[in-house]
């Protein structure tokens, strides 16, 4: 295989495994560290990536677009936590599967009153709308590369928020011994609520930031659900760590199944995750 | 003297906490009977009795851990009843659970950073560095995650992290249980330090000859009532030997 094309392949596959790792991270922080198995996280991915849509039709500005997305998905996670979400916790699987189902069904249904079932396109940005040169036949589009920078510099920032800071060790001793955490005069519920949203957020600014390379349609939310899920269980449930490996893996995985087995190419990533949990039956870091 | 004359310190409470009538129960079953209990101002108080009589539970209905089905709780002059637990715990209580509480997943500098913040009148004379010239073996293991600690070194982190938070009031349950008598030594020699510095203390333990040295009062729990509270618990080896059976 040529230099070139490989290149192309590498850079798809992290560029597509950052993104979902924005994506898988508070999925995975949300169930290691709240005990909530939320099936309507791929929803605020949709939301975003259906903000990013609108909003860039409305203020002729992507950027703008997908700034306001983060805080309007923050938002809109924060109050599911505090009105619905928040009444789980003491529940079990089986209640919190239910009502996040529903959530789907109803940001579905909203999504389509909204903005209708047709398939949208986003255009990028003018000035990030042009190729890098790299052979006489090949190119790599630098939006591809604007979107894994913006992945990876807030990978490095979730990870300085969790490791550094004081909110960041509280997070991580909710996931240890949740009533301790309280017994030190911390307010979990205000914590939680906190880590709730800003998973929404990360997974709204990742649905818009996604939009103009995958275009906004009708089920987005619960395909790239069931991908994260994959890429949670392979890296361990609660693990950072584990969700920025998995979430590499799988995106390198998905790339290069196109690529090499075009036929059988929406399964690589499920034997990836079967090797893995063959080889580690809880995940990578566990 | 009127109100208004008075320095800011002696307006607090000289009861810190107040708790009345607390009946608790863990689903059907009746766990506290309607207990009374007081903790002063820089006051030691022992709660005694024997295993199942229901003091980690007073403790936790307290905290608000659980939540008693009946009764009072007052810290510091304002009703907590029914409030959350971080909020109960904000008023200047530092807790150090049956179990020790440590994070399995955080390094002994994170379980003190964490906990760290000024006491409810802006106190903070319990730093860091202060914490660790205490507990010198916790300095030794500051980036040892809480899983790879011993038992020892567990409980000394529990009461460093609960010192980080500049209590008026610190309950120990259980805190010597366990472990060899040389570290037990160490955390009494730490009790007594923290004793002298002012601050309250709830003390749970087995150890019913140093309790009896360290309380300024005895109160004993049998059966989720209160059957002694006082101080001249030396002198009634008779209620010792019924209820505590020593
Ligand atoms: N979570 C719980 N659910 C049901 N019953 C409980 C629970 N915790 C304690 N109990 C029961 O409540 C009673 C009082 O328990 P508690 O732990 O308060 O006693 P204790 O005086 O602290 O005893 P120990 O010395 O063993 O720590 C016991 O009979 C115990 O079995
Ligand atoms: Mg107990």
């Amino acid at each position: 295989m040529d230099f070139w094309f490989s290149l192309i392949q590498i850079l798809n596959g992290v560029q597509y495994g950052l993104l979902l790792f924005l994506v898988a991270s508070g999925l995975t922080l949300i169930f290691g560290i709240m005990g909530i198995i939320n099936l309507a996280h791929g929803s605020f991915y949709m939301l975003g990536a259906y903000l990013a849509y609108w909003l860039a039709a409305k203020t002729g500005s992507l950027t703008m677009a997908v700034a306001l997305s983060l805080p309007i998905a923050a938002l809109v996670g924060y109050v599911i936590e505090s009105l619905l979400v928040r009444t789980l916790y003491r529940r079990d699987h089986l209640d919190q599967v239910l009502l996040t189902y529903g959530l789907i069904l109803i940001f579905n249904e909203s999504q389509r009153m909204l903005w209708g079932s047709d398939v949208h396109g986003v255009q990028v940005p003018a000035l990030l709308d042009w190729s890098i040169r790299l052979n006489e036949t090949l190119s790599y589009p630098v939006y591809r590369l604007a979107v894994s920078g913006v992945c990876a510099v807030l990978a490095v920032g979730m990870w300085v928020v969790i490791q550094r800071t004081r909110f960041g060790m509280w997070v991580r001793a909710g996931a240890s011994n949740r009533e301790m955490v309280a017994a030190l005069g911390i307010d979990v519920k205000l914590l939680f609520g906190v880590v709730f949203a800003a998973g929404a957020a990360l997974a709204g600014l990742s649905g818009a930031i996604a939009a103009p390379m995958n275009s906004v349609y009708p089920g987005m939310g619960e395909s790239v659900l069931i991908i994260c899920f994959v890429v949670v269980v392979i890296g361990g449930v609660g693990s950072i760590k584990g969700a920025f490996l998995g979430a590499l893996l799988i995106g390198l995985a998905d790339t290069f199944g196109k690529v090499f087995v075009p036929d059988f190419a929406s399964f690589t990533v499920y034997a990836v995750m079967a090797a893995v949990l063959l080889w580690k039956p809880r995940g990578l870091f566990a | 003297m009127t109100a208004a004359m008075l320095p800011a310190q002696a307006t607090r409470h000289s009861t810190f906490i107040e708790a009345a009538g607390l009946h608790t129960y863990y689903g059907s079953s009746h766990v506290l009977h309607g207990v009374d209990f007081r903790v002063h101002r820089g006051e030691t108080v022992a709660l005694m009795g024997r295993n199942g009589m229901g003091k980690s539970t007073l403790l936790k209905s307290i905290l608000g851990i659980v939540r008693p089905r009946q009764g009072r709780v007052v810290v510091d002059g304002i009703d907590v009843t029914g409030a959350e637990t971080h909020a109960i715990i904000r008023r200047g209580i530092a807790y150090v659970p049956e179990g020790r509480g440590v994070f399995h997943n955080l390094t002994v500098a994170e379980h003190l950073r964490m906990a760290a913040r000024p006491g409810p009148t802006g106190r903070l004379d319990w730093t860091y560095e202060r914490v660790l010239e205490t507990f010198p073996r916790l300095a030794e293991r500051l980036d040892n995650l809480g899983n790879h600690l011993s038992g020892g070194e567990q409980q000394m982190l529990s009461i460093g992290r609960a010192l980080m938070t500049n209590p008026e009031l610190l309950i120990l349950d259980e805190a010597t249980e366990g472990l060899a008598p040389l570290i037990r030594r160490e955390i009494w020699r730490v009790v007594r330090a923290v004793k002298e510095t002012g601050i309250a203390s709830v003390i749970v333990d087995k150890n019913v000859g140093v309790l009896l040295d360290l309380a300024d009062r005895n109160v004993i729990l049998v059966k989720g009532s209160v059957v002694y509270y006082g101080n001249d618990l030396t002198a009634n080896s008779e209620v010792l030997k019924r209820h505590i059976g020593v």
